[in-house]
């Protein structure tokens, strides 16, 4: 059944290993879930960037590692993937990375075939057309823990002899059996030529009967996922699934917001302490203004929210990583088709709550155009980490912090719950407007393959909040550190006799005054105004204006910003200021990436007027009904 | 035995009035069948069958989200969750001798 060595392919292949060449660049690739993400991790720790292939916006991830004697090698982790038929985008990216057709990317000198050790006869699938290929390639069998585990084995000579590559079975998580892959990577072991009849390829059916053989004759399969199919009798209930997913969202709120104050006040004691020190520093007085007043309490008023941030996406991380979130998929799945979408859509969506950008390059493992194109234009809705900055800080100052339910939610977590949930609804209500006016289709199948439960690593999660710290880090010292010079020096011309004006007659003032007409209505000043100026570049980007505009009227000294904000504002004020920031789209990042990812700028423009009229008139109505209740 | 039929929408009703073919949906947890034929378009069908979904081979239902759809698949050793509409077009081979494990 399965090929011998056809000697044709083994020329095509130019011959059996190339010799002698250690590589330089090695492509990764595997099915979904088979961990290839957690070798290249593995293989690569800090030493790695995120970075986007030429021409679309699909994720690459490229690291170094060196192998001994100081040879570095490249790593690529491509995307997941089922086959490398090119049907979706990422099999296309994959496609093209291998053969060498990507642009501005050079053909891999060698591939590491990552497999889940579990579920080889499927995953051998993947494995044959990259096999055949021809380059030099290592079959890595991965979770070698678990299929010990379960009772599964392997025999890796015999399958090594079966694909006429080398295998190796390692655990990527815990850093076991990685040495010959490291061998392999010093171009010490040799691929032998690949033994498979190519016609195979383009016959499913004949190439999982080649699959299954080869699997019956060098595995063990390990028995059934007790603990996964024991916790979906629970997460999956029809009574206690949708109780615990609830539990597990109220959970994560309270946390975030409690259980980040004291990191919080530690960070801002430091920033404190660190602009007083600068303030008794720095001599002139016009140097000290722009360094305190204007960098240190803009950049500081944001840096401040980095534990927050970090503690969102340490529960981001689990849930991906423990499997917990493709069964939130599969839950929500029905409520999203009752409005057009799927329930791959939920996804994009949920990660949508870290930040738009990442979420809407997450849409492209949606297959069909109209449905991707409602969840990217959906995405912003949902509450990004940014908005938690502008949330917190504007909940602090308005609503005292009260139990609701005993120790378990407090007022100001359900105030935040509350946004959160604000903000799903308007992605929702906007898809079932979408889908059933503009971008109507035809469903397509829904099809979700469920991993095992597992445990997270902590070095996986480490790795994930040193990525996402550094992109805050980034945004800080980039986009809120040039606007809030910029804001500074606003503020402080023109001159008045050789002197600072007053603020309300500064350029920034008088942007503010311009503008303020326009936003009275809503129940916010000119100051407020200002910041929603400055916001259009990123939505934290008004509490760093607050803060610099606070600062120069010298305030910030006596009164904290939230302070500053509880006098500048009326309660209305600030609920209406809330729901504005739930619906307005203040986002250059994303406007950009909708651009790329929807090749025109038709659907950025409608996403940002629609969202910023949903913004202007939600913030009204809140700000006339709040009013009336006297709130 | 492996052949598979792609057939258009009209056909698929029409039989499916006619003869009472089980299909993947008919399936409750923990029950098993043969795969015979899926009845979907071309590329629908090869997303499927690169997932396992092919004729002749044995699938079982798993549990369901809460409210019974979508349901979760067992082939193969991995876990595939399918809308009930999509299962519907998955037809059972009739003479299923070991559909109950």
């Amino acid at each position: 059944m399965n090929g011998a060595c056809h000697c044709q392919t083994c020329a095509l292949a130019g011959g059996p290993g190339r010799p002698a060449g250690k590589p330089t660049i090695v492509a990764i690739v595997g099915p979904p879930n088979s961990g290839k993400s957690t070798l290249f991790n593995r293989l690569t720790g800090l030493r790695q960037k995120v970075a986007n292939y030429p021409g679309v916006t699909v994720e690459q991830r490229v690291g170094k590692t060196r192998v001994a004697h100081g040879h570095e090698i490249t790593l690529v982790d491509l995307p997941g993937i089922y086959s490398l038929t090119p049907g979706s985008e990422d099999e296309r990216i994959a496609h093209d990375v291998l053969t060498g057709r990507m642009p501005g990317m050079p053909k891999p000198d060698a591939v590491l075939i990552v497999l889940d050790a579990n579920l080889l006869s499927r995953h051998l699938m993947v494995a044959a057309p990259v096999l055949a290929l021809g380059l030099p390639s290592m079959v890595v069998l991965n979770m070698a823990d678990e299929l010990s585990e379960r009772a599964g084995q392997v025999d890796v000579e015999a399958l090594s002899e079966h694909l006429g590559a080398p295998v190796a079975l390692i655990s990527a998580a815990k850093g076991e059996g990685l040495g010959p892959v490291l061998e392999f990577l010093d171009g010490k072991l040799h691929a032998a030529a690949p033994r498979l009849d190519r016609a195979l390829l383009n016959d499913i059916p004949r190439c999982r009967l080649w699959a299954q053989h080869v699997g019956s004759q060098t595995w063990k399969p390990p028995s059934p996922p007790v603990w996964t199919q024991r916790l979906d009798r629970i997460f999956l209930h029809p009574r206690a699934g949708p109780l615990v997913f609830l539990a597990v969202v109220v959970a994560v709120f309270q946390t975030i917001f409690l259980g980040a104050r004291p990191l919080m006040d530690a960070v801002q004691a430091l920033v404190d302490v660190s602009g007083a020190w600068m303030a008794s520093e720095i001599p002139g007085e016009a140097l000290r203004s722009l360094v305190v007043d204007g960098i240190w309490a803009g950049v500081g008023s944001v840096v401040v929210f980095l534990p927050q941030i970090l503690l969102l996406f340490l529960f981001i991380g689990i849930l991906e990583d423990s499997g917990y979130l493709a069964r939130a998929a599969l839950i929500a799945d029905r409520t999203m088709a009752r409005v057009g979408l799927q329930g791959k859509s939920f996804i994009p969506l949920i990660s949508a709550y870290a930040c738009a950008v990442p979420a809407i390059l997450a849409t492209r493992t949606i297959e069909n155009r109209r449905d991707r194109i409602a969840t990217i234009l959906i995405a912003p809705l949902m509450t990004c980490s940014a908005r938690l900055p502008v949330y917190t800080l504007v909940i602090a100052a308005f609503i005292p912090e009260r139990a609701l339910l005993g120790p378990l939610l407090g007022t100001r977590a359900a105030a935040l719950l509350c946004l959160y949930a604000l903000g799903f609804l308007a992605a929702v209500a906007t898809a079932g407007l979408l889908k059933s006016a503009i971008l109507k289709s035809e469903r397509t199948p829904f099809v979700l393959e469920l991993p095992p439960y597992r445990r997270p690593t902590l070095r996986s999660l480490g790795l994930r909040l040193y990525d996402r710290a550094r992109v805050f880090l980034t945004r800080v010292g980039t986009i809120i550190l040039a606007v809030s010079i910029l804001l500074w020096a606003l503020a402080n011309l023109p001159l008045e006799d050789g002197a600072r004006p007053p603020i309300e007659r500064s350029y920034a003032g008088r942007l503010g005054r311009a503008v303020e007409p326009l936003i009275e209505p809503l129940g916010f000043n000119w100051k407020i105004g200002i910041g929603l100026i400055t916001s259009l570049a990123a939505r934290e980007v008004i509490v760093s204006t607050l803060g610099t505009i606070y600062g120069l009227e010298g305030d910030a000294a006596s009164v904290s910003l939230q302070e500053a904000v509880r006098r500048d504002l009326s309660p209305a004020g600030g609920l209406a200021l809330l729901v504005f920031f739930a619906f307005a789209m203040q986002c250059i990042s994303t406007i950009a990436v909708v651009r790329r990812e929807t090749g025109s700028w038709k659907w950025p423009a409608v996403q940002f007027l629609y969202m910023g009229t949903l913004a202007y008139a939600g913030a009204w109505i809140t700000y006339r009904i709040a009013g009336l209740l006297g709130s | 035995m492996l052949q598979l039929v792609f057939s258009t929408s009209a056909a698929r009703e029409a039989r499916s009035k006619a003869s009472g073919v089980r299909t993947l949906a008919d399936l409750a947890e923990g029950e098993a069948g043969i795969l015979a034929e899926l009845d979907l378009p071309e590329e629908a069908a090869r997303r499927l069958m690169v997932l396992g979904f092919l004729p002749g081979n044995r699938i079982e239902a798993g549990p369901s989200a809460p409210g019974g759809d979508p349901r979760i698949y067992r082939v193969d050793g991995a876990e595939i969750a399918l809308r009930a509409e999509t299962a519907a077009c998955l037809k059972l081979a009739s003479d299923d001798q070991d559909a109950h494990r």
